[in-house]
């Protein structure tokens, strides 16, 4: 196979940090080459590099044997490269096809020709496979519809090279596969993909190769073929990994009931919930994108407001119609977005970590300590081995592990009897993941009850005590995660499906 | 990097660019007028600058949130008029204050609500408070200024402590010192930092967004009251016309000291300097003698430049 793009020795450095340091990659034409690392090892630096927003401050980069130097995004585009952000970029008050032609629409005498810019959006989507109206408004899609969207985007400069940044991130198994598929079909027309994901299992279905990179350091590119999930993570990390999921060695504490739910109802977000938590266990709520568990935790929480229903805690009766009802309850509710309901971006560390619990900061004056502040962010730090230069960093700089670990802390300081989590290892490497396993555990073991919100089956079949089957806005089935496989879930969940679509 | 250094630099890229353009200013104004730098014209600087400055302090706490309030001007002409026609009918003048003050405040409330709980943004709802706060002054004065008398309230706005310090000073340093505390050393304040960061994480971790939506322009309204007590004891008279476009000055106080506009990020300290930069400018051309427009003109591109500064050492910062 030909050679379409080598990176040569590239050195990136910002203030302070050295984000890439002798990093090659090669790139064979039609190939998809996986770029793997842990959260802040330098991928998406080196992919910004390639797609023109950063330049680097050392190092030559080849494209189909030439040198170039790619100057700007433009720049970029006009070379072939393409990339997919692993946050979706398109803008949701327009339509589908404004955004995959924004800033190129066809024209007409300087006007913009609706008719013809419908008509190729129609062309690129429907050669992808995907049934979707190009007039339609993307605040209106689905996220996986919006992943599409931003697929054919970037397919639309026809690109000879694409990358892929977490794509699967936000999307179901189903939508997985379909995007492979999609994958499989590039590949037929030469288009060669540099494919990032944290999920092991993928790189052994769709890659050829696999790049990684450790602390902004190039490791090693291997045959995907010739390597197993141990060695790959050993390389990663830097030491080898006996396990992705730590042990369990206790059941819940005692057999009282922690928290109940009865019959809790919103109209058209969730129906007859009923389902309760001991002390120190891991109830898994496993569902399909939109089936409603993430719904069925913010009524708890309070920010999905109930129609009707009860809630106990330790068998006393409590009206949580608030987040700060559901605070005084020594509720933690750890969400799925964190940059958008978890984290305030723009502050630091610190300020994020005592964002919960301000009033232990507070002096007899009831004046901010800042001493006291500060001594509560350093011991988070510790104790979580977040990874920041100091507590004054802005978190926005923080990798995706790292700012996971910061809202902990900041849930962690209300001590939660009762801890809701919601994808918590989302776009999260390996390392970071299984230290969040462990702490789940540790919590557990000390008597929190923890809902583990997750629609990766493999983890949630590891993690959890219980597992509740979510669809359809309610609660279909209770498991025994030990007992079960992934295929009788999918089997349950597609069963509630037909039997809705027959009803 | 050891703490002292890095609060010593977050110190700096607070305060820094903005507190280097005031002191450009000082020095460039104290060569072209020797009667700049006297202490009495200092002190003459931070007496007319102390109305948009005490409005400014409250318009901080509302930028702070990420909203904006057009009608502290209003508010404040407003108050004026309550003042005038509460002494006008042989009110004690404690009494007058104290009612003034709760006329601000009602209409920081009116402001709040409307904007927090009927889901109207609040640069739309004080747009139109601006007038209907602006109107009600010259209804109630058929448009026609109120003479003031009372020997205490033109103390207020015209007196010095110990002869040398006047009074409006005072009032605004005290002032200053206050709203520094709330913001910058209370649960409250970082509340409203918070809210202007991340409403929605703000929100899950229990903080009532609109109660304090609300509170924040029962402040400004507050402030706006307080100026209007000052501005007609120096008039000598409560005028509904006056302050046009004062809430202008108080944002561009409060933005000039690093303030955001999309919330999140602000300081009463930088307020107090944008303010000073405000006033700086207005005496210093006033010194030199040139002409009220090319005064504009020059106010003007020193925001512009000023914000720009300061803008981009936050950007800087923020891309590692």
């Amino acid at each position: 196979m030909d050679t379409i793009l080598k990176m040569k020795n590239i050195r990136k450095e910002f203030p302070g940090v050295v984000a890439l340091d002798k990093v090659n990659l090669e790139l064979k034409k039609g190939e998809v080459l996986a770029l793997l690392g842990e959260n802040g090892a330098g991928k998406s630096t080196l992919m910004k590099i390639l797609s023109g927003t950063y330049h680097p401050d050392k190092g030559e980069i080849f494209l189909k044997g030439n040198r170039v130097d790619i100057k700007d995004a433009i720049h970029a585009k006009e070379l072939g490269i393409g990339m997919i952000h692993q946050e979706l970029s398109l803008s949701p008050n327009l339509s589908v096809a404004e955004n995959i032609f924004a800033l190129e629409e066809p024209t007409k005498f300087g006007i913009i020709n609706d008719k013809k810019m419908i008509e190729e959006t129609k062309k690129l989507l429907d050669n992808l496979g995907v049934d979707l109206d190009p007039t339609d408004i993307v605040s209106d899609l689905s996220i996986s519809q919006q992943q599409m969207v931003e697929i054919a985007k970037a397919l639309s400069t026809t690109p000879d090279i694409l990358i892929m940044d977490e794509p699967t991130s936000a999307l179901s198994n189903r939508e997985t596969d379909k995007l492979f598929e999609i994958i499989d079909k590039l590949l037929k027309e030469d288009i060669s993909i540099i494919y990032i994901s944290h999920r092991m299992e993928e790189l052994f279905k769709i890659t050829d190769h696999v790049t990684v990179l450790r602390d902004g350091v190039y490791i090693d590119t291997v045959k995907t073929e010739e390597v197993t999930v141990d060695e790959l993570i050993k390389m990663m990390v830097g030491r080898s990994m006996d396990n992705i999921y730590p042990d369990k060695d206790f059941k819940y504490v005692t057999d009282e009931k922690l928290l109940e739910v009865k019959n809790y109802n919103k109209k058209n977000f969730y129906r007859d919930i009923n389902f309760f938590v001991r002390p120190g266990e891991i109830v898994g709520l496993y569902g399909l994108m939109g089936a409603g568990r993430t719904e069925i935790a913010q009524g708890i929480f309070g920010i999905l407001q109930k129609d009707s229903g009860e809630m106990f805690i330790n068998n006393e009766k409590v009206n949580i119609n608030s987040p700060s009802k559901a605070l005084e309850n020594k509720i933690a509710f750890v969400t799925e977005d964190r940059k958008r309901e978890g984290l305030i971006l723009s502050t630091d560390v610190k300020e994020n970590i005592i964002m919960a619990n301000i009033d232990k900061i507070l002096n007899k004056f009831k004046f901010i300590d800042y001493k006291e502040e500060i001594n509560t962010a350093n011991k988070h730090v510790e104790n979580l081995r977040i990874k920041t230069p100091h507590i004054y960093q802005t978190v926005n700089n923080l990798s995706g592990g790292n700012q996971q670990k910061i809202v902990l802390s900041k849930w962690f300081e209300i001590e939660p009897k009762i801890l809701i989590l919601d994808e918590p290892t989302r776009g999260i490497d390996v390392g970071s993941k299984y230290e969040i396993y462990e702490l789940m555990i540790e919590l557990a073991r000390s008597g929190v009850g923890i809902i583990l919100i997750s629609s990766e089956l493999p983890e949630i079949l590891n993690i959890s005590d219980r597992l509740l089957v979510v669809n359809n806005n309610t609660i279909v089935e209770e498991l025994n995660p030990k007992e079960t496989t992934q295929e009788e879930i999918m089997g349950i969940i597609t069963k509630g499906v037909k039997n809705q679509n027959e009803s | 990097m050891n703490l002292k250094k890095i609060t010593g630099n977050q110190l700096f890229k607070t305060y820094g660019g903005t507190t280097i353009a005031l002191v450009i200013l000082i020095v460039l104004f104290s060569f072209t007028s020797p009667y700049f730098l006297n202490t009495s014209n200092l002190l003459n600087i931070l007496l007319q600058v102390s109305i948009i400055a005490i409005l400014a302090l409250g318009m901080t706490f509302v930028l702070m949130i990420g909203e904006i309030d057009l009608s502290v001007a209003s508010t404040l002409a407003l108050s004026g008029v309550v003042l005038g026609v509460m002494l006008n009918n042989g009110f004690n003048p404690f009494l007058a204050i104290l009612v003034t003050i709760l006329a601000g405040i009602l209409a920081g409330l009116f402001n709040g609500i409307i904007g927090a709980y009927f889901g109207i943004p609040t640069f739309i709802v004080t747009v139109a408070t601006m007038q209907l706060f602006r109107g009600i002054g010259y209804a109630i004065t058929d448009a026609k200024p109120i003479s003031i008398t009372n020997d205490f309230i033109l103390y207020i706005g015209n007196g010095k402590i110990f002869n040398i310090i006047p009074v409006p000073v005072v009032i605004l340093i005290v002032l200053a010192i206050i709203a520094h505390i709330v913001m910058a050393k209370t649960k409250y304040g970082r509340q409203l930092k918070m809210i202007g960061g991340n409403k929605v994480a703000a929100k899950y971790v229990g903080v009532k967004i609109n109660k304090l939506q609300v509170s924040v322009f029962a402040i400004a309204a507050i402030t706006a009251a307080i100026s209007g007590i000052l501005m007609a004891s120096r008039l000598y008279s409560a005028q509904p016309n006056t302050a046009q476009a004062y809430e202008l000055d108080a944002i561009a106080s409060a933005v000039l000291g690093g303030t955001s506009l999309t919330g999140g990020y602000g300081t009463i300290f930088g307020t107090f300097i944008g303010a000073l930069i405000i006033g700086v400018i207005n005496n210093g051309m006033n010194l030199i003698g040139l002409e009220y427009f090319y005064q504009q003109i020059v106010k003007g591109l020193i925001i512009i430049i000023a914000v720009y500064i300061d803008v981009r050492n936050k950007r800087k910062s923020l891309e590692k």
